[in-house]
């Protein structure tokens, strides 16, 4: 299955939700204040935040209030806006051959995918002719470890790890030494999931890049943030902190294959100006695809 | 977590109580206020336009606008209406086991969700509290090295786990854990199940067989406090195919305004029974709706606070204490002790958050850069010491304070701080201890040391803000005052 066709899957029941409200709301009828208020809550439900919502409504407001509408007229209007607002964040993950091996830290709170999406990467980049390696950040969850071995395995991508328990910073420095001694293209590392209010794991965090600095400056080359689509406004917060914790350089987007919308990337798009590299729609080794947010909004809105 | 709907709220609270009377349209504007901060909190659409509806129709009208105190009167309604909404019957309470073991709980939810820490810590909860024998299963054959988490959570744990049997089908496993757990002779049995998206069907199916199986006494679902909108689809769906009997809101230690717990709450119609509160395995609590209504509102949890510090005191180290306090003498060993009960309760920052008007005050703790690691270095002060020179502090004199300094790894100063506190400290245990022969007894926690930034240090509940910190609060209505807690006024 393609990977739109995948999106759009997943996106179904979203689209439903959505598509049901606006026909409901707009067949055939004057796109007025009343309606342009119940369009917005239709845009709050798919978690793109009051304010976002409030804005992409009166964009509209400004181009067809008072006229008569179709539901498709809104729903290309509205496709139109919200690819107009990601579209300048849609840029994929570019892998410089001339940073080798290209370092990608993997960072977010607790739960969002970040191992299964290394998993994901891996393989891709496998598959992609690179050489690839893994390094198990990870060492605080119960078998995240294994876990990550397991993803190796089936990429056939070396995993470097230590015990559960052992220091982040120590196991990262160590598997970039490797990296660069085995001259791998890319080092994927993963890290423990980090509520972003709490300082001490922020910290934590923090050595763990400044460890990789000594081996190589200009690392970590992608610092990628996993934000789990299921997430509401809590998002905000987490791209805020991360960003100013660990100069985040390009978000995830993960669990689009369930109900949750995901709009608040819309918001966090306009908010932060954040390249979104990757939307994950699945648990498989192929359900990890780029961000395009032209398929991405008229999906949402079921076009 | 709710701390940031807290400062929305008083922000819209401080515009009512500018004012002396209310008239509708103040309330309708202070709720366009709430509401904008519910849908910022996440909680679902539908949930909080129910939410103002209600409240609104309730504070406009003869009370409010007669009332001696419009402000703590909407204050009072809005905070009603959250616990209502939060709580109501079974919010919070154990779980309900049955009477014939093995009992059954199975834990379900999204991917990601907390489902297999939260299993583990719901085990030790019932072995330590209740002597249960518990078994944990899980039947998450889905995500590589799942049922490997769990078998190093029981490990972890002390709690046990059914051997894995590898390539072994979800509803075999489930089989095999109810015969288990009869033939062994537990009495709670934990199914963990695979996260799912709920519109996976055959996951859907797949999660209802192995409930079919099990015939669980208790149907978990568990939820992350940072869901968005979709918590009314998840609520749906499980609440529909698995027969939710009870929800549990992980992260909550996080700073998500959580407003997807009022969702989870009202589409299932199921309490909330616990909130995870950390990453170790005794970061769990029952769920408090007044409690956790009072945080939203930035009334504290001072329940809870009191609650926390009486079960992490030891006995004996409360007794010896007391009898130091009773004496008037105390010495440095009893600060360390005080100081590791402190970090016991979750630090500076556990404690305040579970303090009144916490939210304008961390930020003015931010400012103020009050150091979260001074509490674990006065401890390393005071281990530097000899026994000799923590019963008797006055014998340190220059060189004795370098070397302690050193050993430490603080500066003289630093030392001289902890000693002139510790002065403060037992000047004060002195006078309180004249009082307290004049008026008898006094109950609730020991003091903690003072000049630490601490509220509500002194008997128990009453929240003093730290000098310095207090000026320049916003004022709100039920700010609690002398004499207890009263969030309302009188």
């Amino acid at each position: 299955m393609s990977w739109f066709a995948k999106l759009k899957q997943g996106l179904a029941r979203t689209s439903d939700r959505l598509t049901s409200g606006v026909a409901s709301v707009f067949t055939g009828r004057r796109l007025d204040a009343a309606a342009l208020e119940e369009l917005e809550d239709l845009l709050i439900m798919a978690d793109l935040g009051p304010a976002a919502a409030a804005e992409v409504a009166q964009n509209l407001r400004r181009t067809k209030f008072g006229k008569d509408v179709t539901e498709l007229e809104i729903r290309e209007a509205l496709a139109a806006d919200i690819a107009k607002m990601l579209a300048p964040v849609a840029v994929p993950l570019d892998i410089a051959a001339a940073r080798r091996p290209f370092v990608v830290l993997v960072i977010g709170v607790n739960g969002t995918g970040k191992t299964t999406t290394i998993g994901k990467l891996a393989n891709a980049y496998k598959r992609a002719g690179k050489s690839v390696m893994i390094a198990a950040g990870d060492t605080f969850r119960a078998a995240a470890v294994e876990q990550l071995q397991i993803w190796g395995q089936r990429a056939g991508v070396p995993v470097i790890a230590k015990a559960t328990g052992a220091d982040a910073a120590g196991l990262a420095f160590e598997a970039l030494e490797q990296a660069q001694q085995a001259n791998a293209d890319i080092l994927l590392i993963d890290t423990a999931g980090r509520l972003h209010n709490k300082s001490n794991l922020m910290d934590e965090l923090k050595k763990i890049i400044r460890v990789i600095k000594k081996l190589d400056p200009s690392a970590p080359h992608e610092t990628l943030l996993i934000l789990d689509a299921t997430t509401g406004q809590n998002a905000h917060a987490q791209v805020k902190t991360f960003s100013e914790m660990a100069d985040v350089t390009g978000l995830a987007l993960t669990k689009l294959d369930g109900t949750a919308k995901g709009g608040v990337i819309v918001a966090l798009a306009k908010a932060y100006d954040l390249p979104v590299r990757l939307v994950g729609v699945g648990e498989g080794q192929d359900d990890l695809q780029p961000f395009e947010p032209e398929a991405f909004a008229r999906s949402l809105l079921g076009l | 977590m709710f701390e940031s709907l807290s400062d929305r709220l008083s922000g819209a609270f401080k515009k009512l109580t500018g004012k002396g009377a209310l008239s509708e349209g103040d309330v309708r504007e202070a709720m366009r206020e709430v509401r904008l901060a519910l849908l910022e909190a996440d909680v679902a659409l539908p949930v909080a336009k129910s939410f103002i509806d209600r409240t609104t129709e309730k504070a406009i009208g003869a009370a409010v606008l007669r009332s001696i105190s419009p402000g703590q009167q909407v204050v009072k309604i809005v905070h009603d209406e959250l616990v209502a909404m939060l709580g109501g019957a079974g919010a919070g309470t154990e779980l309900s086991l049955g009477a014939n073991p093995p009992a059954v709980v199975l834990m379900c939810g999204l991917q990601g969700s907390g489902k297999t820490t939260t299993t583990g810590k719901l085990a030790v909860r019932l072995k330590l509290r209740e002597r249960k024998r518990v078994l944990m299963a899980s039947v998450d054959v889905h995500r590589p090295a799942a049922q490997q988490q769990l078998a190093t959570l029981g490990l972890q744990a002390g709690v046990d786990t059914l051997p894995v049997v590898f390539g072994e089908l979800a509803p075999a496993i489930a089989r095999r854990a109810i015969d288990t757990a009869k033939r062994q002779g537990y009495d709670v049995v934990f199914i963990d199940t695979a996260g799912r998206t709920t519109i996976d069907e055959a996951m859907m199916r797949e999660a209802e067989e192995v409930s079919r199986i099990v015939r669980p006494n208790e149907t978990l679902l568990v939820a992350d406090a940072m869901t968005g909108q979709d918590a009314v689809s998840v609520a749906e769906a499980f609440g529909q195919r698995l027969g939710v009997t009870g929800i549990v809101l992980t992260r909550v230690d996080g700073d998500a305004r959580g407003g997807a717990a009022l969702a989870m709450r009202t589409v299932t119609g199921k309490p909330i029974r616990f909130m995870g509160t950390g990453e170790k395995l005794d970061a769990i609590e029952p769920f408090h709706a007044d409690r956790i209504a009072g945080r939203i509102l930035g009334m504290g949890d001072i329940v809870s606070l009191v609650e926390r510090a009486a079960e992490t005191i030891e006995q004996e180290d409360a007794e010896r204490l007391a009898k130091k306090l009773a004496s008037g003498r105390m010495d440095l060993t009893d600060l360390l002790s005080q100081l590791r009960q402190m970090k016991k309760m979750g630090g500076l920052g556990g404690l305040m958050g579970m303090l009144p008007q916490i939210g304008a005050m961390k930020k003015q703790m931010a400012e103020a850069k009050i150091d979260e690691k001074l509490l674990g270095r006065q401890e390393a002060i005071i281990l530097s010491m000899t026994p000799k020179e923590r019963e008797k502090p006055d014998i340190l004199k220059a060189s004795r304070k370098r070397r302690i300094a050193a050993g430490a790894g603080v500066e003289v100063q630093d030392v001289n701080r902890l000693l002139k506190q510790f002065d403060q400290m037992s000047g004060m245990m002195k006078q309180m201890n004249k009082m307290g022969r004049k008026k008898g007894k006094k109950g609730g926690m020991p003091a903690l040391p003072p000049g630490m930034g601490m509220p509500g240090a002194q008997s128990g509940a009453q929240p003093t803000l730290p000098p310095g910190l207090g000026a320049g609060l916003p004022r709100l209505p039920g700010m609690p005052g002398k004499g207890g807690f009263n969030p309302f006024g009188r």
